[in-house]
């Protein structure tokens, strides 16, 4: 339960760092710059193995299960897509396979993301998620 | 950022235009709208809005089989439509203007039924340039009959080269089926000429019309197409709703695609025989209100002097295009020397994705990714575009709204 309230913690605080922006463009500015930061994934990773193609833009996926935490690490040929991709790490990371596969995104819509993560927008996004949880299911079983 | 001064025709009256179009009076994200999404779907006139009103509130009825008024009135006012449409494309008979729900319908059925009069080893020529929904058609029916499919190469300015296609003319071509405008490029293709030098193999042709039927006036007996295709929402009309031209002989030659009620003369459960043209191709209730709201879009669209608004848009993509070319490290994916109403691009180390996304959130609306043309952008090794696309109702103003836009995107993303 411990992790759970992290995983909590962490999501209330993207929210209150988000409710700093008064318009659109400044919080895609934030993403963006997240996005460029954030060296996400081992370019050992970045091959056809470990791709969830989108329609629009393509995204690759590592998960490892590392002391009984998952692991990630991810990348995307888009920077937005990118950026909200940190913000799913900064979330999911390093918890337990239990609390991820029974996570509750919540931030997403909170911050007025959920339309990329929407099927119809087919980024990517859904998919790593899901793989994201589906990795943590495949180590609890492991 | 350079500021082009720039005198567009003021004969074409485009601010009367706009305000038949209430869509594009709403604010995006508390923005003025700028709508250049017209290659995808086009907004509606308010007189089409109404008529769809007045057909749910009064109108409503089956056709071709009541008794009543109503539906005699539904009935009159659906063959009317057709009527309008024929008089349009300058079609010799209402009988050749087929009701599909659009152009990819309109393909599906010709691709089956024109493909029913084939064999194997015939070919069917297409281009490099075409939509998915000119391609995969024609992919099933060569696998289905044994047919072979051939592909018209194109230069990098986007132009279909046409000594390959006089290379693979042949008597084996059955059929050559090219886009008229290219919903990526906005390449105008040379078809008139192509359409001859099909004919002269002994080939027919189909002229997909998706991109063509908004932005020219198009005259079917002039062309001497077989076939020519489009669908309603991208004409202001309904979506839904689409037309498949075919000449009448050969629509006759050509067995029914679907079965069912409207299509038939007499069913008995030994032998039924087939109605005459058009209905032989409608089975079932069509989409009334759809046909009858596009007669609807084309008395809207006899409004417009569509040789004016042809200049106009020709005017208003060159414009934008000059506008592009001002960027640094952005590049006009189509260059074609005849080109209107789209203007694709890129920006160097930037995710069209990416320059999309930041376009909405300031109101304006284009599209991005690869446009059901994939083969295309193979041909060009890029995953996509942003492609903005041009309607009469679209201003100058819009455009240079537009560029600021832009430029505060790519600012913000490098
Ligand atoms: C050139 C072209 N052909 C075919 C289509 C398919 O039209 P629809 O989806 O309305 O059937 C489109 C529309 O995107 C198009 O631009």
């Amino acid at each position: 339960m411990e992790g759970n309230t992290d995983m909590t913690k962490i999501q209330h605080e993207i929210i209150s760092d988000f409710m700093l922006f008064d318009d659109w463009m400044e919080k895609y500015e934030y993403i963006i710059d997240l996005g460029k930061e954030l060296p996400l994934i081992n370019e050992k990773y970045k091959t056809d193995e470990y791709i969830i193609e989108g329609c629009q833009s393509k995204v690759w996926l590592h998960a490892a299960l590392i002391n009984g935490k998952m692991d990630y690490s991810a990348d995307s040929d888009a920077i937005i897509t990118k950026g909200i991709i940190g913000l799913l790490i900064r979330v999911m990371n390093h918890q337990t396979p239990e609390e991820i596969a029974s996570s509750d995104l919540f931030f997403i819509s909170e911050i007025g993301l959920q339309e990329h993560l929407s099927p119809t927008r087919s980024n990517g996004l859904v998919g790593m998620v899901k793989k994201m949880k589906i990795e943590a299911i495949k180590s609890l079983n492991q | 950022m350079t500021k082009l001064i720039h005198a567009l025709k003021n004969q074409f009256n485009v601010s009367v235009i706009r305000d038949q179009f209430p869509a594009l009076r709403q604010k995006i994200y508390g923005k003025n709208l700028v709508y250049f999404d017209n290659g995808a779907t086009s907004q509606k006139p308010q007189v089409v809005i109404d008529a769809i009103n007045r057909y749910y509130a009064l109108e409503n009825a089956n056709i071709h089989r009541g008794v009543h008024f109503m539906s005699q009135r539904a009935t009159s006012d659906f063959e009317a439509a057709r009527i309008r449409i024929q008089k349009h494309l300058n079609a010799r008979k209402s009988e050749e203007i087929i009701f599909t729900k659009g152009t990819t319908d309109s393909i599906n059925l010709v691709a089956f039924s024109y493909g029913e009069l084939l064999n194997k080893g015939d070919e069917i020529i297409i281009s490099a340039m075409e939509h998915h929904g000119n391609i995969v058609p024609w992919q099933m029916l060569c696998a289905r009959k044994g047919l072979v499919l051939k592909v018209i190469p194109i230069n990098t300015n986007g132009e279909i080269i046409q000594e390959e296609y006089d290379k693979l003319l042949s008597n084996k071509t059955k059929l050559v089926s090219v886009i008229h405008i290219s919903n990526t490029l906005g390449t105008v293709n040379p078809v008139k000429e192509m359409i001859k030098k099909a004919h002269a193999v002994g080939a027919k042709f189909l002229l997909d019309g998706a991109q063509s039927i908004q932005h020219m006036k198009i005259d079917v007996k002039d062309l001497d197409c077989d076939f020519y295709v489009f669908s309603g929402h991208k004409v202001f009309g309904p979506t839904g709703i689409g037309v498949l031209y075919g000449k009448e002989a050969l629509l006759d030659a050509m067995p029914p695609y679907q079965g069912g009620g409207d299509m038939i003369e007499k069913v008995t459960f030994e032998k039924t025989t087939y109605n005459h043209l058009p209905h032989k191709f409608e089975a079932g209730t069509p989409h009334i209100a759809g046909g009858i709201c596009l007669g609807t879009a084309f008395e809207f669209l006899s409004t417009i002097d569509l040789i004016e608004s042809e200049a106009y848009e020709r005017e208003l993509a060159h414009y934008a295009e000059q506008v592009l070319e001002t960027f640094e490290d952005l590049t006009i994916i189509g260059t074609a020397k005849n080109k209107t109403s789209v203007v694709s691009f890129n920006v160097k180390g930037l995710h069209p994705f990416d320059i999309g996304t930041l376009l909405d959130k300031q109101g304006i609306a284009v599209r991005t990714g690869h446009h059901c043309t994939q083969p295309l952008m193979d041909f060009y090794k890029i995953p996509g575009t942003v492609r903005a696309s041009f309607a009469f109702y679209n201003t100058k103003e819009e455009v240079d709204f537009f560029a600021e836009a832009l430029e505060k995107s790519i600012n913000i993303l490098r």
